[in-house]
């Protein structure tokens, strides 16, 4: 009893930083809306304040649903995968003779797999998309009987599950890791990795934005900048060092495993770019305004949440 | 309340994001002609448009089509006010275009999709003759080409179960009727106003 109320504190803690956070960049918003003038910057600050607007939202149903308790957060990533593979389908060209392999992919293996998480059936969370999944989709496909194209389209549906569902399904999945000492850790780690994560995406567009000159890979992301990168995940991980004191880790643990987080954020976003600009879009969608789709918000996440997860894992449970 | 629902169905399960081009969303006589890949395309336009307009717009349906079960005569009539026409058999007593014209008083629109029928290719088919002869006897209504876009895959024909993907409503700029105009020629600039909104 003692020891949840702790966490709720801890908890309540990092809820205050982050509405602080958001408080003040509000301010700074609205500042920058009254005194910018030059037409490019105003635009510039428009999709920040759209973004700042977008954030509010998200960090309250974030909120509430970790509030509310493992079932709740559970639905709410079992959705956003859902959000998120349906926006990567979108850009994927399938055929007709995928259509009953898709509707499994969306009806049956998403529901599943975060059934799984609810469970806290971890042996085969692990394995359902990367072996029974992947082996029985193009079993689907293959009974259609349209070989055309066969194995690029049955990989992109793979894949798309992979990414959205597999990966997005290891954030949830920390509520179930039992750390040796530290009761309840699962609401703080999942805190952690998405504030992490999304603190160095940020940074990484202010830096970016501020200093930077060299992009990373300019045919890929014009955006993504060295001086933004290296802002962005050093600044990250060294506020992902200080918040060690809301989470299992101590302070050089907290610094490594937010390096962590940041380094797999950043190859997320470089390789969903990589696919955005082969099918030739700027966003996988248009839901949240200025942020373009769920998928242009998780990307990070994607890659982040299986590393963090597994690492956590390995070392501390 | 049941039209809120089918909405928000509607957007979970294929967006259905519209996008204003050529025209805004007006409260005024106006005849949405759309490409037609689904059966779900008329709900989906249905649904990108505003409550306002939505409830003054009416889906032109097939009469047999839509009376054939209980559940759908309910949602014609009571959720989308559709306007149900003849297809088969047309005579002088249950001619379409006087069913449409006879329900588009005040500020009313309607839905229509000219190909009469789906098809699979991702062209449209040549439009039937119904779009000019609404457009020579209502002058004063708009004619907004509308393209929906990916729906074909969210249901095609032939499959019961939707996949979820995500679908455009593009409204493109109002034509009307030249002067001396042609029904063959109207016919193919009116299709070739849908098909423009395709690259757009």
């Amino acid at each position: 009893m003692n020891l949840n109320l702790e966490i709720d504190n801890r908890t309540l803690h990092l809820v205050g930083g982050v509405m602080g956070l958001l408080v003040l960049a509000s301010a700074i918003g609205f500042g920058l809306s009254r005194t910018v003038k030059a037409e490019k910057a105003r635009a510039t600050v428009a999709n920040m304040n759209a973004r700042i607007r977008a954030w509010w939202v998200m960090v309250f149903i974030f909120v509430v649903a970790i509030l509310s308790g493992r079932l709740v957060t559970v639905i709410l990533f079992g959705f956003t995968s859902f959000m998120a593979l349906r926006e990567f389908i979108t850009l994927t060209p399938t055929r007709p003779g995928d259509h009953r392999t898709l509707f499994w992919a969306f009806f049956l293996v998403t529901p599943l797999q975060y059934y799984l998480v609810a469970i806290e059936w971890y042996g085969l969370f692990s394995i359902l998309i990367p072996v029974y999944a992947f082996l029985l989709l193009p079993v689907r496909s293959a009974a259609a009987g349209d070989c055309t194209n066969f194995l690029a389209r049955t990989s992109e549906i793979q894949w798309g599950l992979m990414i959205c569902v597999y990966c997005v399904s290891h954030a949830p999945a920390l509520l179930i890791l039992e750390i040796e000492g530290y009761e309840n850790a699962g609401p703080l780690l999942l805190f952690f990795l998405v504030l992490v994560v999304q603190l160095s995406d940020v940074l990484q567009y202010v830096f970016g934005k501020l200093l930077g000159r060299r992009p990373v890979a300019p045919t890929v992301s014009p955006n993504k900048t060295v001086e933004g990168f290296l802002g962005g995940v050093l600044t990250a991980s060294l506020i992902g060092g200080c918040l060690a004191w809301a989470t299992p880790f101590n302070f050089w643990q907290a610094c490594a495993m937010s390096l962590l987080i940041t380094m797999a954020g950043f190859f997320g976003g470089l390789v969903m770019s990589a696919i955005k600009r082969d099918r030739g879009v700027k966003d996988y969608g248009q839901m949240i305004e200025g942020h373009g789709g769920v998928l242009d918000r998780i990307d990070s996440i994607c890659f982040a949440a299986p590393f963090f997860f597994h690492v956590t894992r390995y070392f501390f449970a | 309340m049941t039209a809120s629902f089918i909405v928000g169905l509607v957007r979970l399960l294929c967006g259905a994001y519209p996008r204003w081009q050529g025209c805004v969303p007006e409260l005024r006589p106006r005849i949405y002609f759309s490409n037609h890949t689904s059966n779900l395309d008329a709900v989906v336009l249905w649904s990108a448009l505003p409550p306002a307009v939505r409830s003054a717009t009416r889906p032109v349906a097939a009469h047999d089509y839509w009376i054939s079960s209980a559940l759908r005569r309910h949602l014609a009539q009571r959720v989308f006010h559709a306007i149900l026409i003849e297809r088969k058999k047309v005579t002088a007593h249950n001619n379409p275009i006087d069913a449409i014209l006879e329900a588009m008083t005040g500020s009313t629109s309607v839905i229509l999709f000219p190909e009469g029928g789906r098809f699979l290719n991702p062209e449209p088919a040549p439009f039937k003759a119904g779009l000019y002869h609404l457009a020579r006897r209502r002058p004063d209504a708009e004619l907004v080409p509308v393209l929906i876009d990916n729906l074909n895959r969210v249901l095609p024909k032939g499959e019961v179960l939707p996949v979820p993907l995500l679908c455009s409503v593009t409204f493109g700029q109002p034509i009307r009727l030249e002067p001396g105009e042609s029904k063959p020629d109207f016919l193919v600039r009116a299709r070739q106003a849908v098909c423009d909104l395709r690259n757009r």
